[in-house]
């Protein structure tokens, strides 16, 4: 069994759940990816195995296209991620009713679908295909099954398409510049097309706005906050949870090793951009009035962190990033779904109208201050191993990067306290909110679950991914 | 063995916590809270028999469970390292742990959610010792923002009151300042030594293989422990992150007791004597220390001065003897700030746990216009407050008396100007001690009729812990007394260079005599203010001039607010409502430009997905296209 396998159960997961017809839909699409989910699990133990799990396979002879899976501790971490997220994100469907439901849970599928192909792709083309087909099907979701009125969804969610469409042009582009360098879309090709300084700003700064747009990063994050609040819980956490890991994960899987040398030589304005992206996507926090939003920035503020992560080229900015990105992916996929708990019982989206839940259900007040805890990584939660790595690497770079990235400990605080506070506290006053299901608390406890287990001991997936991602530095550092 | 008894010191106040909040509701009150105490107590058990251990073997016990992170320069393992130090401050954190687990459960016995306190306490208990034991400074970053967690729980634990969810929040956000101090100076000392294992520093510098004449590596260690030093004060409350711990009086009072007085506020002296070697090589950063305390215990000592509140009278003094402490941190005088650490915690303890005793025969009244005359219903709570207010004072032979001698004496040889803040900073503390003393417990009551019939003294839970520390508070100066200091031959493996400790001497003797002088001219002032003249401090709103100033804590909190939360708000509102515009504008901007160049403009903002759909699969086959006919 290889990879492709997973895309495969997927894939096949998609058309089958929409073929069961509605009343089993929700259950075949968590079935099937359940079943992705294990396919993935035992990848990652043949691999450990050090048996051979990769897909490749020539599909276009010319121009040469390759049809290449390929499995690496960095894509089975990120396809992982996916397959493991994909079923709580569907699990945390089951309190709604949503109409056509058999193609809501198909286009889940397919999404993860596309997701898993963009990770594994090696050709640039195949991977430029799947990168795009995974913007349809959040596409449909967020636009049909969303929350407001339809005028105002349909303009925030054709802006998110088209602006993400638009800087992925820009990779496209690149892509094909360096076909015309180097005949091939293989990236172990393109590691090596040794492309002038000059061609490698341009090359740099191609992908750079598709993955700008897609993390975001500022300024190209204005459509990110829209978004997230009108689309449904679920396209939130297939955005937030998985989506823009794509982006992340491509910066140090394309960007950095085809153009190293502008890497080298822009990196400082690329972390100061990302670390601005922290302090504004903090603040502008503070000054939102609906959860959702608040998460958004939230969100945005913990990326650019990431991706300034990445970009400093260093061993532990690179685990630090990868280690946050999975951390980040639980924590707000369970941040997002307290949200819509508060939403389905208060029917409001607004902070001010919220308030006095812990009195009536402290269980789930707990669950979501571990939660809150998480996300302003308190050690001994997992997203405490990834921030530190990734501000360690920043003070190794610069140490007023680690101090105003380090903002993020404060201003997070600051923010989420406050948001703690007045959803969850003081007196209920006339407010009714229904104690939790214990559907509803098996996901948070899956998922905190997960947090605090690798907050103790990461070493798991801290010494799954180090080797590939020295590879990969080695050969950044090959070339400059 | 010693692997398993050090992770039973550790994991039995995690079992409690555990216990009592998945099953706690089903239990019955006094089960819970029983627990909750014997989860302590065995800690305390095994602390004991280290610490008998290491006193006769003088062997660290070293624990080393797994690797934690991985960084490029080192791993950072679970690790803890039970030596003198951390076993010194066990002692007094199980131990006075212990006494107020006891106290808790009579005293929240009324709360529907006392499983949910003890589960709390316990859970900082469990911080805490991680904080004290990790053998590394990220081990003890752990512990360090975990008991900032259970702080903000605890304070916030009567949750339907904003107010004290504000105190919370603003106890957990000023502590986070200070730990990204605290961050930083752990970069820089991983980048400095490749380690930050406290054993792997102190043999890099005593070997010389971290090369102390080069100015650049010194430089860099200068800011690492001035970042050290701003997480200290964020944890111990000095200037100018103290703020928060008047304000964490909203919790309830044994929390006061435990954390924001006896433990978790004694963590930044912790973590500097235990950086010691460290901080001997930046004297300049010594200076600081050493000034930032000495002003802090006046200003605190100060403000103290005015406050009605009893807990706020309390949560001042703990400001102001957390500076004291800071000051001989400052001097290279490690022994003697911990020392004063330990009589600090007996005698301030039993002050918080008395206040407690006095609150709750008030009926929750705090303010002490209201009180009087207590000591004729409440003869415990009177006598056990009464030893602590003289050891606190620094009257002989009460502990407090020898421990902040110690300090002072340490400024004169040192720094004379220091000295005269530091005693000022006493005299200060005398006089509110016994203004506190004399409005509570003396003269007639001055309280509401309803409130002068409910008045008892406390049941046998409370007065006991409150015993068992008013004696510690008489007798613990004996673990260091001038001439003969068993803490300083314990302590003399830990602290790379000892304070010189000079014989006693003529000067000795005077500054001594000047201290005792001291304390009789504060106390007599109180006395003659309080009882002579029966004085009452005047209502609120009529409090004018400077004395307005002082009541208001300087307006310390108003300034901040003007100076940083709202100018942070106010670019909140700038950035909402003018760069987001402008963002967001610019790139709607390039899509009119689209829009007027392309005539499917319309559909586009129609939102046809089927041309999108159309364009994409157009765009990748003619690329395909191009490169294959190319």
């Amino acid at each position: 069994m290889d990879v492709s396998f997973i895309l495969i159960i997927l894939l096949f997961g998609a058309v089958a759940t929409y073929f069961v017809g509605d009343k089993l839909a929700s259950k075949a699409a968590l079935l099937f990816s359940t079943a992705a989910f294990a396919a993935t699990l035992y990848v990652i133990y043949r691999y450990n195995m050090g048996e051979k799990v990769s897909y490749l396979h020539t599909w276009i002879k010319r121009p040469r296209v390759l049809l290449n899976f390929q499995a690496d501790s960095l894509s089975l971490a990120m396809v992982a991620l996916t397959t493991v997220l994909t079923p709580i994100i569907i699990l945390t469907s089951f309190g709604n009713m949503f109409p056509k439901t058999k193609s809501f849970y198909a286009l889940i599928l397919f999404m993860a679908f596309a997701m898993v192909g963009t990770f594994l792709s090696t050709d640039g083309l195949v991977y430029y295909i799947f990168w795009e087909l995974s913007l349809i099907p959040i596409y449909f979701i967020a636009l049909i099954w969303g929350s407001g009125d339809a005028e105002s969804r349909k303009k925030a969610v054709v802006k998110f398409f088209i602006y993400t469409f638009a800087g992925s042009l820009f990779m496209l582009v690149s892509f094909i510049y360096l076909y015309t360098k180097t005949g091939s879309f293989l990236n172990v090709h393109l590691y090596n097309a040794h492309l002038t300084e000059k061609e490698q700003f341009w090359i740099f700064l191609g992908f750079f706005l598709a993955y700008a747009i897609k993390i975001p990063i500022i300024p190209f994050h204005t459509w990110q906050a829209n978004v997230y609040q009108k689309a449904p819980a679920v396209g939130t956490m297939l955005l937030s949870g998985i989506m823009l890991k794509m982006a992340l994960y491509s910066i140090v899987r394309w960007q950095l090793p085809i153009a190293p040398q502008a890497a080298a030589e822009y990196k400082y304005i690329f972390i100061a951009l990302c670390i601005a992206g922290v302090i504004y996507g903090s603040i502008l926090a503070l000054k939102q009035t609906d959860l959702k939003k608040l998460l958004a920035y939230s969100s945005l503020a913990h990326v650019g962190l990431i991706a300034a992560g990445a970009y400093t080229l260093t061993i532990d900015g690179f685990r630090g990033a990868f280690l946050q990105m999975i951390a980040h992916g639980f924590v707000v996929v369970g941040l997002f779904y307290a949200a819509e708990i508060i939403s389905r019982r208060y029917n409001t989206g607004e902070i001010a109208d919220m308030g006095g839940i812990r009195t009536q259900s402290p269980k789930f007040a707990s669950m979501f201050m571990i939660l809150v805890m998480a996300s302003v990584a308190l050690p001994l939660t997992f997203n405490f191993i990834g921030e530190f790595e990734v501000l360690y690497s920043l003070a190794q770079t610069n140490i007023w990067f680690a101090v105003f990235g380090g903002t993020t400990i404060i201003l997070g605080a600051f923010y989420m306290l406050r948001m703690f506070q007045q959803v969850m506290l003081g007196d209920k006053g006339t407010k009714v909110f229904a104690d939790i299901t214990f559907g509803e608390g098996f996901v948070f406890a899956l998922i905190i679950g997960v947090l605090l287990f690798f907050g103790v001991y990461p070493s798991p997936i801290a010494d799954f991914i180090t080797p590939d991602l020295q590879k990969v530095l080695l050969q950044i550092n090959q070339i400059n | 063995m010693e692997t398993n008894l050090a992770l039973l010191l550790l994991l039995a106040p995690l079992a409690g916590f555990l216990l009592n909040i998945f099953a706690g509701k089903k239990l019955s009150r006094n089960l819970s809270g029983t627990l909750g105490t014997f989860a302590v107590a065995v800690s305390f058990a095994v602390t004991l028999f280290f610490f008998m251990q290491v006193s006769s073997t003088k062997e660290p016990i070293m624990v080393n469970l797994f690797k934690w992170m991985t960084l490029a320069n080192f791993d950072v393992n679970f690790a803890f390292q039970l030596d003198q130090l951390s076993l010194l401050w066990l002692m007094f954190v199980t131990g006075i742990g212990t006494l107020i687990h006891v106290y808790s459960i009579s005293y929240m016995h009324d709360d529907e959610n006392m499983h949910k306190y003890f589960a709390y306490l316990n859970l900082f208990i469990f911080f805490m010792l991680m904080l004290v034991m990790g053998s590394n400074l990220l081990i003890m970053f752990i512990g360090w923002e975990g008991v900032g967690l259970c702080s903000y729980l605890l304070i916030g634990f009567w949750y339907k009151n904003q107010d004290f969810n504000d105190a919370a929040k603003k106890a957990f956000i000023m502590n986070r300042i200070g730990d990204l101090g605290f961050l930083i100076g752990i970069f820089i000392i991983g980048y400095l030594f490749h380690s930050v294992d406290y054993i792997d520093i102190k043999n890099a510098i005593a070997s010389g293989s971290f090369n102390v004449s080069d100015v650049t590596n010194m430089t860099w260690l200068g800011i690492a422990t001035l970042c050290l030093f701003i997480g200290a004060c964020g944890k111990s409350a000095q200037i100018p992150l103290y703020t928060w711990l008047p304000d964490a009086m909203a919790g309830p009072t044994p929390v006061s007791a435990l954390i924001h007085a006896a433990t978790m506020v004694t963590a930044g002296i912790f973590m500097i004597t235990r950086m010691n070697f460290v901080f001997d090589l930046t004297p300049d950063v010594q200076n600081i220390i050493a000034i930032v305390g000495a002003v802090t215990s006046l200003i605190a000592a100060t403000i103290g001065l005015m406050q009605n509140d009893i807990k706020k009278v309390l949560a001042y003094s703990t400001v102001s003897q957390l500076g004291l402490m800071f000051l001989a941190l400052g001097l290279g005088a490690y022994e003697v700030a911990v020392f004063h650490v330990i009589t600090h915690a007996f005698f301030k303890a039993c002050l918080f746990l008395g206040s407690g005793s006095v609150i709750h025969a008030m009926s929750g009244e705090q303010d002490m216009r209201n009180m009087g005359g207590l000591r004729k219903v409440m003869k415990i709570t009177f006598i056990t407050f009464l030893i602590a207010t003289l050891a606190i004072s620094g009257l002989p032979p009460f502990s407090g008396f020898f421990s902040k001698d110690e300090i002072l004496m340490v400024a004169f040889h040192h720094n004379k100007p220091l000295w005269v803040i530091g005693s000022v900073a006493s005299i200060m503390t005398a006089f509110y001690m016994f203004r506190l003393l004399y409005l509570t417990f003396f003269k007639d009551f001055r309280g509401t009729e309803e409130q002068k019939h409910h008045l008892h003294e406390s049941p046998s839970l409370i007065t006991f812990p409150l015993i068992v520390l008013a004696v510690l508070a008489l007798v613990g100066g004996a673990i260091s007394l001038p001439g003969s200091s068993w803490l300083n031959e314990y302590l003399a493996p830990i602290i790379s260079h000892p304070a010189e400790h000079h014989a006693l001497g003529t000067t000795e003797y005077m500054l001594m005599g000047v201290a005792i002088v001291g304390a009789f001219i504060g106390i007599g002032l109180a006395y003659a203010k309080y009882i002579k003249q029966a004085f009452v401090p005047a209502p609120d709103n009529e409090i004018t001039g400077f004395a307005k100033v002082v009541y208001n804590k300087f307006y310390i909190d108003e300034i901040y607010m003007a100076v940083i939360v709202k100018p942070v708000y106010a670019l909140g509102a700038f950035f909402k409502n003018v760069t987001e515009v402008v963002f967001s504008g610019f790139i709607f901007g390039l899509g009119k430009v689209a829009n007027a160049i392309g005539a499917q403009g319309k559909t586009a903002q129609n939102g046809s997905v089927g041309l999108y759909l159309f364009v994409f699969v157009l765009s990748v086959c003619s690329i395909i296209a191009y490169i294959f006919l190319k």
